[in-house]
């Protein structure tokens, strides 16, 4: 069974009188341990495919679902605790908090919604600081971190959790071209360690040639 | 918890400038508030303490239509013995009440021999008087060999300060005292000035005390009669509660028309200050309000500006499923925190405050009273209680923005620019 099902899926949004279609029935499915890109110019839908597989958006029409649920029909309660389970993102912007250390940012989760034990919780966060090669930078604040150290700890946050999902909209926009290597390939060494299905967006062609499956958006459709 | 609060904190530390000025201001608030309360509660306290431990006592109980008239202290409403037994009789029997003592007022001529004044008299037993008005010798000067326990032997006279420099009259100095009766004849008897007794602001604050068995044989009581009868109880916070009860039970003694032979006032409905105590308490409730304000519009600011600049920070705890509730308890943490840290910071100012003033001695004059020294004090309930207010205040202020917060769409927050 798939993880991800997108069946007939359209985002219109509503401007005024003016209607504009982001994505226009839309069909997939995304296996499990998938490494799968969205890619497609501005404005092609990329982000709003993100979102809605992510429950942060509902679709207009269609039917989504995530890991066997039907994610599209939840109330706001339930898309958050589900979003908590069995879902990771990683941001554009990184956004990390900037008040908490590496380490508290990656515990964040941990504590603020899997209420794990101090215990347990110590030793996933070492796990996947060391895994995303960032031990040694746990008790810095990200305003003391590089672009691509940010990142890594975005990676380790969203993993910590062990979601079955990684969501990244754009992972690399924000990076320089070898930082923007690295965190591609990290997520995908991410993605082999801990089996977890990562769909990300990106429109650099060289990010594109690591994902194992790639969409492309044009104008809200598949193409 | 502890992770949100100390989030929560930090969050607060991230913008250093805002929130200490905020908290300057709340904490200004809260230093108003306990050294205003300190300065006029200790004031008032120790107005209603002079007026009813040194002067007026507590309560008082009369012959029916007495108070109305109190003016022109009527020899005709007097309580005969008969009477007064049964006010002995209730009194003895509440376990409120810790001291009764009968008095006589009235107005008389004095005399030393060269010059001739009116003078308004309290006479008193003087044993009784010092149980029911601890304080009464307080305000008085008497010559150093005396015993200051004793407050008046028959044929003494204790007169007020002012008319004894007018008079140029001193302790041990004889005089006369002359005055009428209630049928209209005059007596009059020497004395001695036993003592002066210190001013202070009420009806019978200008009074010279004597003897109430010298009183008796000036005004010819053939059978002894009293004017009135000074209450004391045990706690001064049940004073209303006692008043009430004893105000029903003596309503209970009815003379021969069918209406009431006594009446019971306290010390407010007799001295003037009650008023100003009223306008104390007004006064400071109007500051608690100011208070209140002060917090609520400060932390109410911060606190959407805190919503605002942080919408795509929401927008991430959001999206990686921190549940609303958690959202908002977030900033209502930091609300409250800011509140704890000026209620604390306020505090301690304030309580320094009253001690500086306490070690600097203020002075202050109040009507005829000179030099009334204040020992500003806040109690523990007091700061208590104006610790809570702000503290609800804060939560409270914080309430809208943390709701605001956590009903964000996490799509429209992470799109925030």
């Amino acid at each position: 069974m798939a993880l991800v099902q997108i069946e007939n899926v359209s985002k219109i949004y509503q401007t005024g009188d003016i209607e504009i279609a982001a994505l226009s029935e839309i069909n997939l499915s995304i296996e499990k341990s998938a490494f799968v890109s969205f890619v497609g110019p501005s404005g092609s839908g990329k982000t709003t495919m993100l979102n809605l597989i992510g429950c942060l958006d509902k679709p207009t029409r269609g039917k989504i679902l995530v890991d066997g649920r039907q994610v599209d029909s939840f109330n706001r309660q339930k898309k958050a605790a589900f979003r908590g389970d069995v879902i990771g993102f990683i941001f554009q912007s990184f956004n990390l908090f900037p008040v908490l250390t590496a380490f508290e940012n990656i515990e964040y989760p941990l504590v603020m919604i899997k209420n794990e034990p101090a215990k347990k919780r110590k030793e996933m966060i070492l796990n996947v600081l060391d895994s995303v090669h960032m031990l040694d930078q746990k008790d810095k604040f990200p305003d003391q971190l590089s672009g691509g150290q940010k990142q890594r700890v975005a990676v380790a946050r969203a993993l910590v959790t062990q979601p079955k999902l990684v969501l990244a909209d754009e992972p690399t926009a924000n990076l320089d071209k070898k930082s923007s290597i690295n965190v591609i390939r990290l997520m995908r060494d991410m993605k082999d360690k801990f089996d977890t299905t990562f769909i990300f967006s990106t429109h650099d062609p060289r990010i594109m040639e690591e994902a194992e499956i790639t969409y492309t958006l044009d104008d809200g459709k598949l193409s | 918890m502890i992770r949100i609060f100390k989030m929560a904190l930090r969050n607060l530390l991230r913008y250093k400038r805002r929130t200490i000025l905020t908290s300057i201001l709340i904490t200004f608030g809260i230093v108003l508030v306990i050294l205003f309360s300190g300065l006029a509660g200790s004031f008032k306290t120790m107005m209603i303490g002079l007026i009813t431990d040194s002067n007026l006592a507590q309560m008082q109980i009369h012959k029916k239509g007495y108070v109305s008239s109190i003016d022109t202290m009527p020899l005709n409403l007097t309580l005969n013995k008969k009477q007064y037994k049964k006010i002995e009789q209730l009194l003895s029997g509440h376990k409120d009440v810790s001291a009764w003592a009968p008095r006589i007022k009235l107005n008389a001529m004095l005399s030393n021999f060269i010059d001739t004044t009116n003078i308004r008299l309290n006479a008193i037993s003087p044993e009784k008087e010092i149980l029911v008005c601890p304080d009464v010798g307080s305000r008085m000067t008497f010559d150093k060999k005396r015993d200051p326990g004793i407050l008046l032997n028959p044929g003494e006279v204790i007169i007020p300060e002012k008319l004894a420099k007018g008079m140029k009259i001193k302790i041990g100095d004889p005089i006369v005292l002359v005055a009428n009766n209630q049928d209209g004849s005059v007596n009059g008897l020497n004395f001695k000035i036993a003592g002066i007794t210190q001013t202070i602001m009420g009806p019978q604050g200008k009074e010279g005390y004597m003897h109430i068995k010298d009183a008796q044989k000036l005004l010819r009581m053939d059978k002894p009669e009293v004017i009135e009868v000074a209450v004391r109880v045990h706690d001064f916070n049940k004073l209303q509660k006692v008043y009430e009860d004893l105000s029903s039970k003596l309503a209970g003694f009815i003379n021969n028309k069918g209406k009431p032979q006594f009446e019971i006032h306290t010390w407010e409905k007799l001295s003037p200050f009650s008023n100003i105590a009223k306008m104390i308490d007004f006064m400071m409730i109007t500051m608690k309000i100011i208070m209140i304000a002060i917090v609520l519009i400060s932390i109410l600011n911060v606190m959407m500006m805190s919503v605002y600049e942080r919408v795509r920070e929401i927008g991430t705890m959001a999206a990686i499923g921190t549940s609303p509730t958690r959202i908002m308890s977030l900033f209502l943490s930091e609300g409250l925190i800011l509140g704890l840290i000026s209620t604390i910071a306020g505090n301690i100012i304030g309580l320094s405050g009253l001690f500086i003033l306490n070690i600097y001695n203020i002075s202050i004059a109040f009507g005829r009273m000179d030099n009334i020294v204040l020992s500003p004090s806040v109690n523990l309930i007091e700061l208590l209680w104006v610790s809570c207010i702000v503290l609800l205040i804060s939560v409270f202020a914080s309430f809208q923005p943390a709701y605001k917060a956590s009903k964000m769409e996490p799509v429209d927050a992470l799109g925030h620019v």
